[in-house]
């Protein structure tokens, strides 16, 4: 797993706060100040945990149950393109698992890793509702669907 | 706009909408649902309206971009109004002849039509209605999204939104409304079946000042998305039959708890709750009737175990969403410990229906234990993937084959999962059941939330029920151990049989340990986890048997089992699976027979794929050895004539 410098200017305290403000600091609201920070930020860096805990009043260690529990949060650094492929059960049935296996060999990573220039990060999402594409995997929101082991490589090449 | 503040004033409202229409303006309704939208959607709208105004036509034709109608399949799809013409797959660059054939000379393009794929005589149908995808469902929830642009509350008012507002809070008692959503028999559309109208009356009771209710749009199932349609395509429809929850209840607060996953669920549930509010249909003193109703959005967070009512209440006070024991039940003690009352999207959706038509609208349709329709995401190895909404008490046989168009590539049927991860799989032999929450449940699956995955000859069923296991095993939350360990022991035992490392009496074990793992769980994720388990057993103990015994996949689908060979007879050195190969496991060259190399090959399976049919040369082998390469001085290939190469 790759582990890099924590860009302090993405995890900025104005960002955070103005997030946090949103929710008038109600801890009951924790979940949706984390989901909003991971959007911003793409993860969870320490620092911006510990600023969440002090400003809604919850133990980090809530905090960490949480982000641990939820498949949402991150708590590594993410790639410049994020790769989804769809295992839900009608692309399972057409042959996901089998593109899987190959996009996972071309790029060296498993599903919720992040490879180590920080150029892919690959998971596995659960239906994306577009089950007449299946199998179907979407890089950076685009979707490329009917996807072929073949094909994957086609694809994947045209990221930098 | 001002604020509506009584019955009167929103039929007047509807009228000034609806005189401001021109009935014959020609609209162009097109899907922007999920499915068109990877597709390709949001460029066809722009093209039709740049095209519309290179010719000079924007004041007179009007482009709507709608929520999902359902026939994903042929998506980007369009209808044009007012001749409800039905144009499929359309690429941006059809734009032009659509405007200036369609729109301007009134002429249907042919090329865009719907062609009956089975029809002797490639009928070409022009009309939406007329589409046997379309003709045989009964489209009561999911008829309107073509008709409405989720961001225009106007739209929804057209056709005849918030009456049913109108109607409960100011002609009924809350009583009368809850008495009524009893009469109609309606059933919870999460899963359980468990009636709506009971559900609400316990929360009706519970004696506390603060109440809640809640729309479940946590959809979990990882084959369905008729939640999200609905949500997405319908947002106010949602909003009314919540609010006349409340109302009934005795609520004023409530919350919409969406995937996150479903991004644009939750932006088009948030401004149709702002237009609400503007309105008058949200906030305080809804239409003058002195009662009081807010909503809020919550998003999850991703874990499919929040579907599970007291899990999702653990996650919307910020919690883990760890399920609780239940009693007590929600209706007495749910979020934040007050009574609360959870229903999902599509039953929350039937509500505006009942009270505008009566109970006898929805107690008309369907079977003696299911009343009215249910959307089903039919998907899989099916021709029509998409969205369906039928009649309980329509068959299987029906869905898959009448409205879904049968089975592509000419291949065998198999078998139909229903319910997801909870449900199973139903075979051939019981196609012809009637689809209600009971019939389902006798044959060993169940209704669930509408996932409907049709499976073909090249399914595996011991892989099918690992792939649920697998899912269960992420998902299980951990709290309770039946659920967290059996779920674990048994799909080691299915990983082991689809590896070719199954034992003799791993079906008796398996079948053991899914008993005790469903009568011990806490919560429904464990105590259905048993279903896929059990019904495939059931049906395909075959071909577990195969497995086990013979160490051989009967569809060709556990990696484990199978080979992929060349037939040296039938190859014609090509070089296409050589040059494709991902892992170059395929020796060969120009002329020379190609042999797979069996230590090198990964099964992608790409050879088999990308072999031309008429060679056919790349086959699959299961439970038998591979045959050995032949010598490397027969792999040459004398040349042909030009013609044949």
């Amino acid at each position: 797993m790759a582990k890099k410098k924590v860009s302090t200017a993405a995890t900025g305290s104005s960002k955070i706060d103005k997030i946090i403000a949103k929710y008038h600091g109600d801890a009951g609201s924790l979940i949706q100040v984390l989901l909003e920070i991971q959007r911003e930020n793409r993860w969870l860096p320490k620092e911006a945990l510990e600023k969440v805990s002090k400003q809604l009043k919850v133990p980090l260690n809530r905090i960490q149950h949480i982000v641990t529990f939820y498949k949402a949060f991150s708590l590594v650094p993410r790639g410049r393109h994020e790769v989804h492929v769809c295992t839900g059960t009608a692309c399972h049935v057409r042959g996901a698992p089998r593109l899987l296996d190959s996009v996972q060999d071309l790029i060296g990573i498993r599903p919720g890793e992040t490879d180590m220039d920080l150029k892919f990060s690959l998971e596995t999402v659960n239906c994306l509702g577009c089950c007449a594409l299946g199998p179907v995997m979407v890089i950076d929101g685009e979707y490329h669907g009917k996807m072929a082991p073949a094909k994957s490589e086609e694809v994947l090449k045209n990221y930098e | 706009m001002p604020r509506i503040e009584s019955p009167a004033e929103l039929e007047k409202s509807r009228k000034d909408i609806i005189s401001k229409r021109d009935p014959d303006k020609p609209c162009i309704a097109v899907c922007t649902g999920t499915g068109c939208l990877a597709l390709g959607a949001a460029n066809v709208v722009t093209a039709l309206k740049e095209e519309i105004k290179k010719q000079g036509l924007e004041p007179k034709v009007d482009v709507r971009e709608t929520g999902c109608p359902g026939f994903c399949e042929r998506g980007p799809l369009l209808v044009i109004y007012p001749e409800e013409i039905c144009y499929l797959q359309v690429q941006p660059a059809d734009a032009e002849e659509i405007v200036s054939q369609t729109i301007v000379a009134k002429k249907v393009i042919d090329r865009l039509l719907y062609v009956a794929p089975m029809a002797d005589k490639a009928k070409k149908i022009v009309h939406e209605s007329e589409i046997p995808f379309y003709k045989n469902q009964m489209r009561n929830l999911i008829g309107n999204n073509i008709k409405i642009d989720p961001k225009s509350i106007d739209d929804y008012l057209a056709v005849g939104g918030y009456s049913a507002l109108a109607k409960a809070l100011c002609q009924e008692s809350p009583e009368q409304v809850v008495e009524l959503v009893k009469n109609s028999n309606l059933r919870g559309r999460g899963g359980a079946g468990f009636p709506a109208g009971l559900k609400w009356e316990f929360a009706r009771k519970s004696r506390d000042k603060t109440k809640y209710v809640i729309v479940n749009a946590d959809e979990g199932d990882p084959g369905a998305f008729m939640d999200r349609a609905l949500l997405e395509g319908n947002p106010h429809a949602v909003i009314e039959g919540l609010t006349i929850g409340a109302y009934a209840i005795g609520s004023h607060e409530g919350y919409i708890y969406v995937r996150q996953e479903y991004p644009l669920a939750v932006e088009n549930a948030n401004i149709a709750i702002k237009q609400a509010e503007e309105y008058g249909f949200l906030g305080k003193n809804i239409l003058g009737s002195g009662f009081d109703f807010t909503i809020k959005v919550h998003q999850g967070a991703g874990a499919f175990v929040c579907g599970e009512e007291t899990a999702l209440l653990s996650s919307l006070e910020g919690k883990p969403g760890e399920p609780r024991p239940r009693p007590p039940y929600p209706a007495v003690k749910g979020l934040w410990g007050k009574p609360t009352n959870i229903n999902n999207v599509e039953t929350w959706a039937n509500i505006p229906l009942i009270i505008n038509n009566g109970a006898d609208f929805l107690t008309s349709i369907g079977t003696e234990g299911s009343k009215g329709t249910k959307i089903f995401s039919l998907v899989g190895k099916v021709n029509n993937t998409g969205l369906v909404e039928v009649p309980m008490g329509i068959t299987l046989k029906d869905i898959i084959y009448k409205v879904g168009g049968g089975i592509p590539g000419g291949k065998k049927f198999k078998a139909v999962q229903t319910g997801g991860p909870s449900g199973g799989c139903i075979p051939e032999e019981h196609l012809d059941i009637k689809v209600d929450f009971d019939e389902l449940a006798k044959v060993g699956a169940i209704m669930g939330s509408g996932g409907m995955i049709v499976m073909d000859e090249d399914t595996c069923m011991v892989d099918v029920a690992r792939y649920f296991l697998d899912f269960l095993s992420d998902e299980s939350c951990g709290k309770c151990s039946p659920c967290r360990e059996g779920i674990r022991q048994m799909l080691k035992i299915l990983t082991n049989i689809s590896e070719g490392k199954g034992r003799e009496g791993d079906i008796e074990l398996l079948e053991e340990i899914a008993v005790s793992t469903g009568d011990a769980s806490l919560c429904a994720l464990g105590r259905t986890a048993p279903n896929p388990v059990l019904s495939t057993i059931r049906y395909f103990r075959d071909e577990y048997e195969a497995h086990i015994k013979e160490k051989r996949c009967p569809a060709y689908v556990c990696k484990e089992l199978i080979s992929y060979y060349i037939d040296p007879d039938k190859c014609k050195a090509c070089m296409i699976c050589l040059r494709k190969c991902p892992a170059e496991a395929i020796i060969g060259g120009k002329n020379q027979i190609h042999v797979i190399d069996q230590e090198k090959c990964t099964k992608c399976g790409t050879c088999f794929e990308v072999c031309p049919d008429r060679f056919g040369a790349v086959t699959r082998l299961s439970g038998e050895p591979v045959p050995s390469p032949i010598p490397e001085e027969a792999r040459i290939i004398a040349k042909k004539s030009k013609k044949d190469e």
